[in-house]
This record gives C-alpha cells, structure tokens and sequence, in this order.
C-alpha cells in the first residue's frame, strides 16, 4: 500500500515537471488568442526561447540573464507575428508556420556555427541552471502521515520555473478576467468594432496580447534548456508547443481548464513513462506502443465524449479592418 | 535554349568528372543528423577521417546533412565530382547509399553501421552486444540495489541488441539483479528527445535504479545530466563520453567508428580495400569499454579484472553473447 502511495505521488511530481512547459504556453496562447491572434508559433517561440537561453547560459554562466534574454528573443519573434498580421493583416496561420519552420533552421545552423556541436550548446554547470528548491522543513514533514509525503515529494523539490508556471494560471486568470485591460482584450477577439467605435485601439490592445504571449513563451523556452535540461539540443521542444495549443482548445480558451489540460496530458506522458516494462497483476507486461499511444486515445476519447463544444473567440484569425 | 544549357551542363559535368577521376585520390565523408561534433557517433568517424587527413596529408570532401532528403543528394554529389571511397555514416544512409552505389559503380562506398549488399560496397557492422555485455556487467557489479536501467533511443532492433547484450552481461555478473528497460519511442525524434530521456532516468531511478545505460543519441544528454543531478550513474555511447560528466559516468560502451573510418580511406589509398560486410567485435577491436582518468576512481580494480576476463573468454569463444538481431528476440 505505502509503496502505490509512493508510486502515485513520484507519478504526480513527474507529470508536473513535464506539464509545466505545457501551461506557460497555454497561458501564452491564450493571451494572444483572446485578443484574435492565431498563434501556432507557440512551438517555435518555445524553440526559440530555449536556444536564447541554453545559449546565454552557456556563455555569461548566469541563469536569470539567460533567462531575461530567452524572454526579449521570444517577445521580439511575438511582434514580427504582430508586424505581419496586425499591421499588415497577413493571414496568422501562414506568419505562424513561417516563424516555426524559420526557427528550427535558424537554431541548428546559429547552434553549429557558434559551438560545432551539431546543433547542441555545451552542457552548464549547476550556476547556469535553475535548481530544484527544498522547502523548509521538507525532510521533517515527510514523516507526517499521507500528507508528509505529498509536500515533500510533490510540491517541494521542483526548480523555480515550475512554481513560476503554476503562478502563471492565476495571474493570467486575474489579467483576463478581473482588470480593465483584460475586459478589452477579451472584447477585441469578440467584437473589434465595438472597441473600435468606444475610441480604443484594436491595433494596440492586439500586440500587447501577442506581446505578453510571447514573454511567456520565453519562460518556458528557458525552462526547457537551463533547468530541466542542461543544454540546448536541436529540436527539443519536440512538438509540446503544438500540444500545449491543444491544451488550450481544450480548455476551451479558459486559463483553468487550460491548466486542466495540460495536467492531464503531462500526467498521461508520466504515467506512460513509468508503466513501460512494468508487469500489471493479470495482464502481465503492457506493450509500450499502447503506453505510448496512451494520451493521444485519451485525447480523442475525451474530445469525442466529455469536453463538449470548444467555442473559439469570435473575431479569431480575421485581421481588422476599419470601415470606413 | 534551356536544351542547349542544360546539353551544356552535362558536357561540363561530364568534363569534371573526367578530370577528377584523372586527378589524385579524393575521399569523401558524408555525415548524417547529429553532425561531426555530436560528441557521439559522428564525431568518432570524424575523428578517424582527420587522422587519416593528418597521417597522409590528403584532403577530403565532406557533408553534414541535416534533414532527411538531404542524404541521397549529398551521396550523389559527392560520386558525381569524382570522390572515392565515399563513406556514408550511420543506418539511417542505407537505403540512399544503396541507390546512388548502383548508379556509380566504378566508385567504391563505405557503409558504417548497416549493410547494404552491392559489389561495390564495404559495409562496416559492430557486435554492439559483446559490448554492451561488459558494460552490463559493471553496471551489475556497481550497483548496490541490485538494480540497473536502460535508455534507448528510437525502438528499433539495433537498439534491442544494445538491450540485449546489456541484460546478458548485467545477470552474468549478478544473476539476481532486475534490468529495467525503457525506450524513448517510436520516431526518430526519439534520438533528439533529452527531456524525456530525463523523465525516463528519473522514472527509473524511482523505481531503485542506481546505474543507467543509454544508447540514445542525442535523448542520452538528458539521461546522463539526470543521473548527475540525482548522484547515480550513467554509462556513455558510440563514443568515450566519460568526459562529459566525471564522477558519476561510469564508463562508456565505445563504437571504433573511428577505425573504421580510418581504415577504408587507408586501404582505398595503399590498396586492399575490399567490398563485403566486416563485423568488428571485441576481437577486432571494434566494441570495448572505456577507461580513463575520468572514471578511474569510479571502477575498482576488482570489477575491471571480472570485465577483462569475461571479454577475454568472449574472443576466445567461450563465452557467447546472443545476438538480438539473429533472431529478433531477448530469450536466454
């Protein structure tokens, strides 16, 4: 019993090491989709922000600069999506493309023309990563029956960026919601003409959308190559990007149910990391491929049954035109 | 017009070639994704063409492809300006190598790590499992909770022969200790996935294991910093990698891709190059294990000696190691 115990929660604390990157970029996405941008170039900022990073990192040795660096690199790809498609009202679909398959080219051929190492940056010393930060009283609690070991192997021990994430969902939660600029942001992705006509502008609210998407990005970028890795490796956002955009549909474009979202999916990829190989009492040893194919099923199975309707802001991915 | 340029263009391909068959010897390397200073496979075979380049002072043409359609061009271009031998790195060039061999058949190719069956191809393969088998064992002998892990890349049966091998020589030196493996997936992502690798050494580590093997290329990076952070210990790939990490990586199961390398431009050039499958072992000195100042103090002189005699009985025949590959299945 103590040991599924353990089990559970060592399952848990992995599934929020790997959903973290997941939520700053649903929160990320949800920022700029709220005010009307598309943005399918969450997967290359996040790219990005961990080449930026793992790059910094490697050669200043300072963790916070790095990270400082990843978030200007990101927020400056978020405003050439903006230049494209608020000031040009290019369609954000193909500017978002354009921005992932320029950075999976631009991050090799830079990663190999500074540090020949086929893409890689060398691998840092503790200094230049985000290390896992004990609580007070970690160890003395983990005595403390069934919650002891929940504050001392879930919650505590994780490196800062992850409690940064979790902070994320009820910042952005109190942006959208709670203040003024929020109220607008959400009506310019409903209705832009109405904002328009009460004398505020659309254009402006839009790129402080895709402005804030794209310092979350950076964080999460960061997260990826300096503290839970210790280096950059080509294409190592494999995708999350991509996934954390599902997330984000899947939470109905709502920060909550995002985080949902991306919880499940990291604790699906936890559970299918650790039932590889492991024998089950009367069904014997699971096949990986099933593991494997674990969470994408659960996707469907979900989205098919329990999700219901997923209700995209109204004015998303048309660029606005003053009538005039 | 475009027929008389394009008539022209042949000419002047023609013309090159030609020449350059004329002219002195010219060898040619084309490197696969990880790029020449991977630190891992395709750095070995780098260091084994600059050894040559030193040796003799000839020069070589050289390619790193970095997506998948550039590898049948690369070849290409490399036999169309007249390079001899070329060498194609890596499993993944095989079925490239295969086409373009056939449409230059007076040029000689090399294959390093898969075979491909033409008259005028050498192809280089390694008996991972012998190697694999001795690091196996020190893992088992390192252990103190009876229990090691495995980390391999994509799950194809070259890296079940990396498994296998592994498993073999961990319950040889202890016949109780638990294998744990895992694979990182099913697509080639799963070479360049280190937080996953992580994820996977961390779930492992839960789970009571204390040394880990990863023959993952690029996902190996994540394997062996998580065995740092948690201070357990990991073993390298392809190349000595006991660098990257002292004190907590144990050895390195090493491929000589290097002398492989190495040879086929020589005997290209002094003679005796011949086509077929060469199978480099341990007799051969084509898999070992790796020793140097970095994990002298990790490995007791007790472990070295149960690893030196095993491989010795290896060569010698009275110890078999069985192949992953022959039959597609783990059974002992």
């Amino acid at each position: 019993m103590a040991e599924s115990y353990t089990f559970v929660l060592l399952t848990l604390d992995a599934a929020l090491r790997v959903a973290t990157p997941l939520v700053l970029c649903a929160m990320a996405g949800l920022l700029s989709e709220r005010s009307g941008i598309i943005d399918i170039s969450l997967e290359g900022k996040l790219l990005a922000g961990a080449f930026v990073a793992g790059t910094v990192a490697a050669v200043t040795g300072s963790a916070w600069l790095a990270l400082l660096t990843a978030m200007v690199a990101t927020a400056l790809l978020s405003l050439l999506h903006g230049f494209a498609c608020i000031t040009h009202r290019g369609n954000q679909v193909v500017s978002g493309l354009a921005i992932n398959i320029m950075v999976s080219g631009l991050t090799v051929v830079l990663g190999i023309a500074w540090f020949a190492r086929g893409g890689q940056t060398p691998s840092l010393q503790a200094a230049a990563r985000f290390m896992p930060i004990e609580f007070p009283l970690a160890e003395t609690l983990r005595a403390v029956p069934v919650l002891g070991p929940i504050y001392t192997e879930v919650l505590s021990g994780h490196n800062l960026l992850v409690y940064v994430a979790l902070a994320a969902v009820p910042f952005v939660y109190w942006v959208v919601y709670k203040t003024r600029f929020g109220l607008r942001l959400r009506a310019v992705g409903e209705n832009p003409q109405a904002v328009d006509t009460a004398g505020i502008s659309v254009t402006g609210l839009r790129y402080r959308g895709v402005l804030m998407c794209g310092l979350l990005c950076g964080i999460a970028g960061a997260y990826l190559s300096i503290a839970q890795n210790a280096s950059f490796v080509r294409e190592m956002s494999a995708g999350q990007g991509y996934i954390a955009l599902a997330a984000m549909i899947f939470g109905k474009w709502r920060p909550l149910p995002a985080l949902g979202a991306c919880l499940m999916f990291g604790l699906l990829d936890a559970i299918a990391i650790r039932l590889q190989g492991v024998e089950i009492e009367g069904f014997g040893e699971v096949p990986v491929q099933l593991i494997q194919a674990l969470p994408y099923i659960m996707t469907v199975v979900l989205l098919a049954g329990f999700i219901g309707k997923a209700v995209a802001p109204k004015a998303i991915g048309i660029p606005y035109v003053k009538e005039r | 017009m475009r027929e008389f340029s394009s008539l022209i263009g042949v000419a002047a391909l023609l013309v090159s070639v030609s020449s350059s068959n004329a002219a002195d010897f010219k060898p040619a390397v084309v490197f696969d994704m990880g790029g020449k200073f991977d630190q891992s496979f395709n750095e070995g075979i780098f260091n084994g063409v600059e050894k040559f380049k030193k040796e003799s002072g000839i020069s070589y043409r050289e390619f790193e492809v970095t997506n998948e359609t550039q590898r049948e061009q690369a070849l290409r271009k490399m036999a169309q300006r007249g390079s001899d031998p070329i060498i194609g790195v890596g499993f993944a060039q095989a079925p490239a190598l295969e086409i373009v061999a056939k449409e230059f058949p007076k040029q000689r190719f090399t294959l390093i790590d898969m075979v491909v069956d033409l008259p005028n191809v050498q192809s280089v393969v390694f008996k991972e499992h012998e190697g694999s088998f001795l690091v196996g064992m020190m893992a088992a002998m390192k252990s103190e909770t009876g229990k090691v892990g495995f980390v391999g890349g994509m799950d194809i049966p070259l890296i079940r022969r990396f498994a296998c091998g592994y498993e073999q020589g961990a319950k040889h030196a202890n016949a109780k200790v638990e294998v744990i493996q895992n694979m990182t997936g099913n697509t080639p992502a799963a070479w360049n996935d280190p937080g996953r690798g992580s994820e996977l050494a961390k779930g492992q580590f839960d789970r009571g294991v204390d040394v880990v093997f990863a023959a993952a290329g690029g996902t190996g990076s994540g394997v062996y910093q998580a065995a740092k952070d948690a201070g357990k210990f990991a073993i390298g790939v392809d190349s000595n990698q006991n660098h990257l990490h002292p004190g907590t990586m144990l050895t390195s199961m090493v491929k000589r891709v290097d002398v492989a390398a190495y040879n086929s431009f020589d005997t290209a050039h002094k003679g005796g190059w011949t086509p077929g499958i060469q199978v480099l072992g341990l007799a051969e000195g084509g898999v070992d294990y790796a020793m140097d100042e970095h994990n002298a103090n990790l490995v007791s002189s007790k472990m070295r000696s149960a690893v030196d005699k095993a491989k010795a009985d290896i060569i010698a025949g009275k110890l078999k190691v069985h192949d992953y590959m022959s039959d597609n299945s783990c059974s002992m």
